[in-house]
């Protein structure tokens, strides 16, 4: 099968190499991927600062470079919920069938993983390994992603730790962030000082990810934080080297 | 009505510093979320939440009907009914009665819509003092305060407050007991429902069928408050009916169990009319229909959904944002998911300033909300609005247009990409981020870079 990778822009730049393992962890499922250079941003900062102008022209960049009939998956679920959920409401006529098309084949990883290959058992790299697994908001409630990325993490031989806070917001929120930025890591706060005893803390938003690693980090913290698909590359190969923060 | 959401940045940085509600907060709204979600799990509660979104629409579509028909019914029973399109026309209505019936003190039931139309200041001005007999709302009063919660006025507020609160004012033992301090209250408002001339309470539901007036609550205080004093005032906002008698049942238990996780509240009065016959209850009943801005949000194409709100408070026991501060932060009566969304269009995007991005879009509302508002999407409707309205900051207008412009372009892109991993481009919002966050970590390479390497 051929796949079109999206990379986000968060992972390209600040998970490059958990970016890569999700490339390397699909070609290791026969998946032929495919990397349009030309994208660029999704647009969902853009809508969600209610600038709806120019969230239209960077989705219709992005309805461009992914046309064809091929899924397209993405290491982010934030990012996902963009082109899964929201590009419909930008867009009416012939261009809202195709915001529509590319909602329908387009898969957060674990999503691609689950529900296109059916959970495969990707090896058991993970033995006695405990993880605390941070499911972000846009992929829980909006794209519906169940305990798929728990059930991956534990085939392979992990633990995934209960976690008191698991399913509140880590507080990210893209600009929220910047825009409250005291409440914005009260929430890491709320978030971290339920965290479990774990060898390693993982999500598959990198937003989520950036903002946890950040907030641990000041507080003195080091247990590693990596990108869900680092910790399923090493499932399936036993390597363990990329993108720990 | 008094509103300042504009300085919601500034408070909430405040009521983070130092002593702050949050752990108050946190642990009240986290046992009522969990309280909520047991009370849930025992319902088909997608099929109740289905209903209750269904009978609200169709009340709001027919509102005109069925206001008219409350009206009647409730004038059959010996309601008398008043209406007011304005905070001031509510309050105006009030001290015409307050003058009619000579009335010198007021005990008041718990009510949001009283908070929003500020009648207790208005009370006092004419010379009425005013008791609140809802033990959290008299704490609130005792101490100056607002309340900070929809169901639970004083949730920011710790037991070591309101013991020291209670030393102050009823000389209690500074280490009081809860118990001890309910007590003290309780023997002050004893006196004041013996003394009251009037009675003061909101609704939950108006029956526009029967001219019903239905109140959940807990703690006795609204039975009363509305049975004791010679004359009752309800005050109702128009969106507050139901069409039918047999819609009460469930819209009664639905917002038990949102609010509280209760299966009805302890207490549910079903008011009819003055006492008439009976040796008990109020000489008169006026009941106050207030608009105060619902019509403008029922003519709104995204914000009408926030009029099926029954003032449950679920939004706010998910919210995390909500958490972090409590109310108070947001400026204006209606705080949390739900005050976000109503403020746009209840007063404009100038004066509801950033409350609508004020939430992480995080999608924990919407899970809960008994009548299925759909919060986050409104939330990103007061944002667009506020663009729109030409409300954005300077910061963000140049950002966002420098970076539109650059995703357009995929060379620009590359280029724009390495300036930010520079740390060039929206320095504040470095700074906002690197302050609690440390500084930003570029990967060594990018993805880009390190695919076209392969």
């Amino acid at each position: 099968m051929r796949a079109s990778y999206c990379v986000t822009c968060l992972a390209d730049q600040f998970f490059a190499e958990a970016a890569m393992d999700a490339v390397r962890l699909l070609e290791s499922l026969g998946i032929r991927v495919e990397f349009p250079a030309d994208q660029t941003c999704c647009g969902q900062p853009a809508f969600n600062a209610g600038f709806h102008d120019q969230a239209r022209q960077m989705a219709r960049h992005t309805l461009q470079v992914f046309s064809g009939k091929q899924p397209v998956i993405l290491p982010s679920g934030s990012c996902s919920t963009m082109l899964k959920a929201h590009y419909a409401e930008l867009f009416s006529g012939p261009e809202l069938e195709g915001a529509w098309d590319l909602a329908a084949r387009s898969f957060e990883l674990s999503q691609f993983l689950c529900e296109v290959l059916g959970c495969p058992r990707l090896g058991d790299g993970l033995r006695g390994k405990r993880v605390a697994y941070h499911p972000g908001c846009h992929g829980l409630r909006e794209l519906g992603i169940g305990d798929g990325p728990k059930r991956l993490l534990e085939a392979a031989g992990a633990t995934v730790v209960p976690w008191e806070a698991e399913l509140e917001c880590c507080g990210f929120g893209g600009l929220f962030a910047v825009k409250l930025p005291e409440v914005s890591v009260g929430m890491a706060d709320r978030k971290l000082d339920t965290l479990p005893e774990v060898d390693v803390l993982t999500s598959g938003d990198p937003g989520c990810l950036l903002q946890l690693a950040g907030r641990l980090r000041v507080r003195g913290n080091p247990l590693p934080v990596r990108h869900l698909a680092s910790l399923l590359w090493e499932a399936r190969s036993g390597r363990r080297d990329s993108d720990v923060r | 009505m008094s509103a300042e959401p504009k300085g919601y940045r500034e408070r909430s940085r405040k009521l983070l510093a130092g002593e702050n509600p949050r752990a108050a907060v946190t642990k009240a709204t986290l046992h009522h979320f969990h309280t909520r979600e047991r009370a849930y799990a025992e319902l088909p509660i997608e099929e109740w939440r289905s209903y209750a979104e269904g009978v609200k629409n169709h009340l709001l579509s027919h509102l005109e009907h069925y206001l008219d028909q409350a009206e009647r019914s409730l004038t059959a029973h010996g309601v008398q009914v008043h209406w007011a399109e304005t905070a001031q026309e509510a309050r105006a209505e009030l001290a015409r009665l307050v003058s009619r019936y000579q009335v010198k003190r007021v005990v008041k039931a718990k009510s949001m819509l009283s908070e929003e139309l500020e009648v207790n200041p208005w009370l006092e001005s004419l010379g009425v003092s005013v008791l609140e007999s809802d033990l959290g709302e008299y704490v609130v009063q005792l101490a100056g305060e607002t309340p900070s919660h929809i169901v639970g006025p004083a949730f920011h507020k710790t037991l070591a407050d309101i013991q020291a609160l209670f030393a102050r004012e009823f000389g209690t033992p500074p280490q009081a007991a809860p118990d001890v301090l309910a007590a003290a209250a309780r023997s002050r408002l004893r006196q004041a429902f013996l003394e009251a001339d009037m009675g003061i309470s909101g609704a939950n539901f108006v029956v526009a069928e029967t001219g019903t007036v239905a109140l959940i609550e807990n703690e006795g205080n609204i039975r009363i408050t509305t049975s004791a004093p010679r004359v009752h005032v309800v005050l109702v906002g128009i969106e507050k009916l139901l069409p039918r008698q047999r819609d009460l049942a469930p819209f009664l238990t639905l917002t038990a169990r949102a609010a509280t996780g209760q299966r009805l509240g302890n207490y549910v009065s079903l008011i009819r009319g003055p006492k008439g016959g009976d040796p008990d209850g109020p000489e008169a009943v006026h009941l106050i229909f207030v608009d105060n801005g619902r019509l403008r949000l029922l003519a709104d194409e995204r914000s009408w959904e926030t009029l099926r709100c029954l003032r449950c408070g679920a939004c706010l026991n998910a919210c995390p944002v909500y958490r972090q501060t409590g109310g108070h932060a947001y400026g204006w009566v209606y705080s949390g998911p739900i005050g976000a969304v109503m403020a746009p269009a209840m007063l404009g995007s100038r004066a509801a300033g950033p409350l609508p991005y004020a939430s992480s879009l995080c999608g924990a509302c919407a899970e809960v909300c008994p009548v299925k508002i759909p919060i986050p999407a409104l939330l990103l409707a007061g944002r667009q609005r506020a663009v729109l309205e030409g409300e954005a900051t300077a910061l963000e207008r140049g950002v966002i247009s420098a970076y539109g412009q650059a995703m357009l372009n995929p060379a620009l892109y590359r280029a724009g990409a390495r300036a930010l991993r520079l740390g060039r481009m929206a320095l504040p919002w470095l700074r906002a981020w690197s302050d609690g966050r440390g500084g930003l970590q570029p990967s060594p390479k990018s993805f880009r870079e390190l695919w076209s390497e392969r």
